[in-house]
């Protein structure tokens, strides 16, 4: 089996589940509006926020929102144990870690397009004008954060205090995403060149999905 | 090891085909670990697992994964996916030939076809037990690892099981069961490894016409034969 035609397999299993349970769906979507419209209504009354203010607003709520969601996700796999079915078959484990990596990026393009109609909406940000360089620079800063997010969630596997764990590892090596992310919304919300930042984040991607790719067998297996 | 702690001493034997061997040992002796080593799941700190097809090949990573079942403590199920989703995702997960068809055959065979199309979260233990046992079955695997199969086995559950080892075993599989049921597996295991403290203390054939009774004196004699305490404990 091509390790595309496993991803698919992969992928139509968590789609089929999510479908079912909706709690990573519903969850996430919730905090992420929950959290735009606290920022609305400390901002409320006053002038037009900034737009660095709403930029941070719109990655402050990705990046909680998928800590979230990869956490969530993971802890679904063990119950029933079946991170080790999956370990178990006879499939690349390059193929896990990159079904993975879809599912949350899906789930999380999700929650950024509503957090994105909620900004627009209570903050007034300008994000309809900008909405295919934003699609692009969102794609590609989830796309990093999962690819980040993703191996932590697999490797933490039954470590007692994961749920502490994920985001203390996932942060520190997200926070380029983060700052290449607010830095590139600003600039595109301004009107300015965002290119550097945006080739910035597909390095980064490249990057962190090759190291992803090969160190998932040892690090699940290790589990 | 598991950290400073050894879970295994260096364990020598051969399993072969056509037979079922009944791995005994308290909590602690390295049973789970050694299962997990077999199954790949595990890397050992020391020594090697040869595996060879027939014809003497030897076999590696995803073609030899496809030779393993494994039945654990969990079930290894979704709960969220109906009896037949989950069959039928493992057994396209292992290509299985005419999926649909082994998947039908297997859900009849546990004896769970009338609840096959219910999310398995709402199974009960005992149903689980047989979805697990159905999904370790599915692409006919070589080798059969089952680590305390009878968990949550009504009294048909555990015979329809016992039948199963005994197919399993004339269709030419290894099979080896970790259990402290001496009951179920009595009359039906041919060959008794015992464990302690991560150390094998017995390694033998199984007495013709075994009952729970003989498996219980082997296991109580190789116990006295226990490894030295330095060993240490392990999971198991």
């Amino acid at each position: 089996m091509s390790v595309v035609r496993e991803v698919a397999l992969l992928l139509w299993k968590d789609v089929v589940v999510e479908l079912r349970a909706k709690e990573l769906l519903f969850g996430t979507v919730f905090f992420g509006a929950i959290l735009v419209l606290i920022f609305a209504f400390a901002f409320y009354g006053g002038e037009r926020p900034p737009v660095d203010v709403m930029s941070g607003v719109l990655w402050v709520a990705i990046a909680l929102s998928g800590t979230l969601a990869i956490g969530r996700a993971f802890e679904r796999e063990r119950e029933g144990n079946t991170l080790r079915a999956l370990l178990l078959a006879p499939i690349s484990r390059s193929s896990l870690y990159l079904s993975k990596l879809i599912a949350i990026a899906l789930l999380m393009a999700i929650v950024e397009l509503v957090v994105a109609v909620l900004l627009s909406f209570m903050l007034h940000a300008s994000l309809i004008e900008h909405v295919l360089s934003l699609a692009a620079l969102l794609l590609l800063g989830t796309v990093g954060f999962g690819a980040v997010a993703s191996l932590f969630g697999a490797a933490l596997g039954r470590a007692r205090s994961r749920d502490v764990l994920l985001p203390l590892l996932v942060y520190p090596l997200s926070v380029p995403v983060l700052i290449a992310g607010t830095r590139a919304t600003t600039a595109l919300l301004l009107g300015e060149d965002a290119s550097f930042w945006l080739k910035f984040l597909l390095v980064y991607d490249a990057i962190f999905i090759s190291i992803g790719v090969w160190v998932f067998e040892p690090v699940a297996v290790s589990e | 090891m598991y950290g400073r702690q050894r879970a295994l001493q260096p364990v020598d034997l051969t399993l072969e085909p056509n037979q079922i061997t009944a791995l005994l040992g308290e909590n602690g002796a390295g049973k789970s670990t050694l299962l997990g080593i077999l199954a790949t799941l595990i890397s050992p700190s020391s020594g090697e697992v040869l595996y060879h097809a027939p014809g003497n090949v030897a076999l590696e990573d995803q073609a030899l994964r496809r030779t393993i079942g494994v039945i654990a403590h969990d079930s290894f199920c979704y709960g969220d996916l109906t009896g037949r989703e989950n069959l039928s995702f493992f057994s396209r997960l292992y290509r299985v030939a005419d999926a649909m068809k082994r998947t039908d055959a297997l859900l009849a065979r546990v004896g769970i076809e009338a609840a096959a199309d219910r999310p398995a979260r709402t199974y009960s233990r005992g149903m689980m037990q047989r979805l697990a046992v159905a999904r370790a079955l599915i692409h006919s695997p070589a080798i059969l690892l089952c680590d305390e199969p009878f968990t949550g086995l009504d009294r048909s559950g555990v015979q329809m099981f016992s039948q199963i080892l005994r197919e399993e075993r004339g269709r030419g599989a290894i099979v080896l069961v970790v259990t402290h049921e001496f009951e179920a597996i009595a009359g039906l295991v041919d060959r008794v490894l015992v464990l302690s403290r991560g150390a094998l203390v017995h390694d033998g054939p199984a007495p013709s016409a075994c009952t729970a009774v003989e498996i219980e004196r082997i296991y109580t004699s190789a116990q006295r034969l226990r490894a030295p305490s330095a060993a240490g404990t392990g999971k198991g």
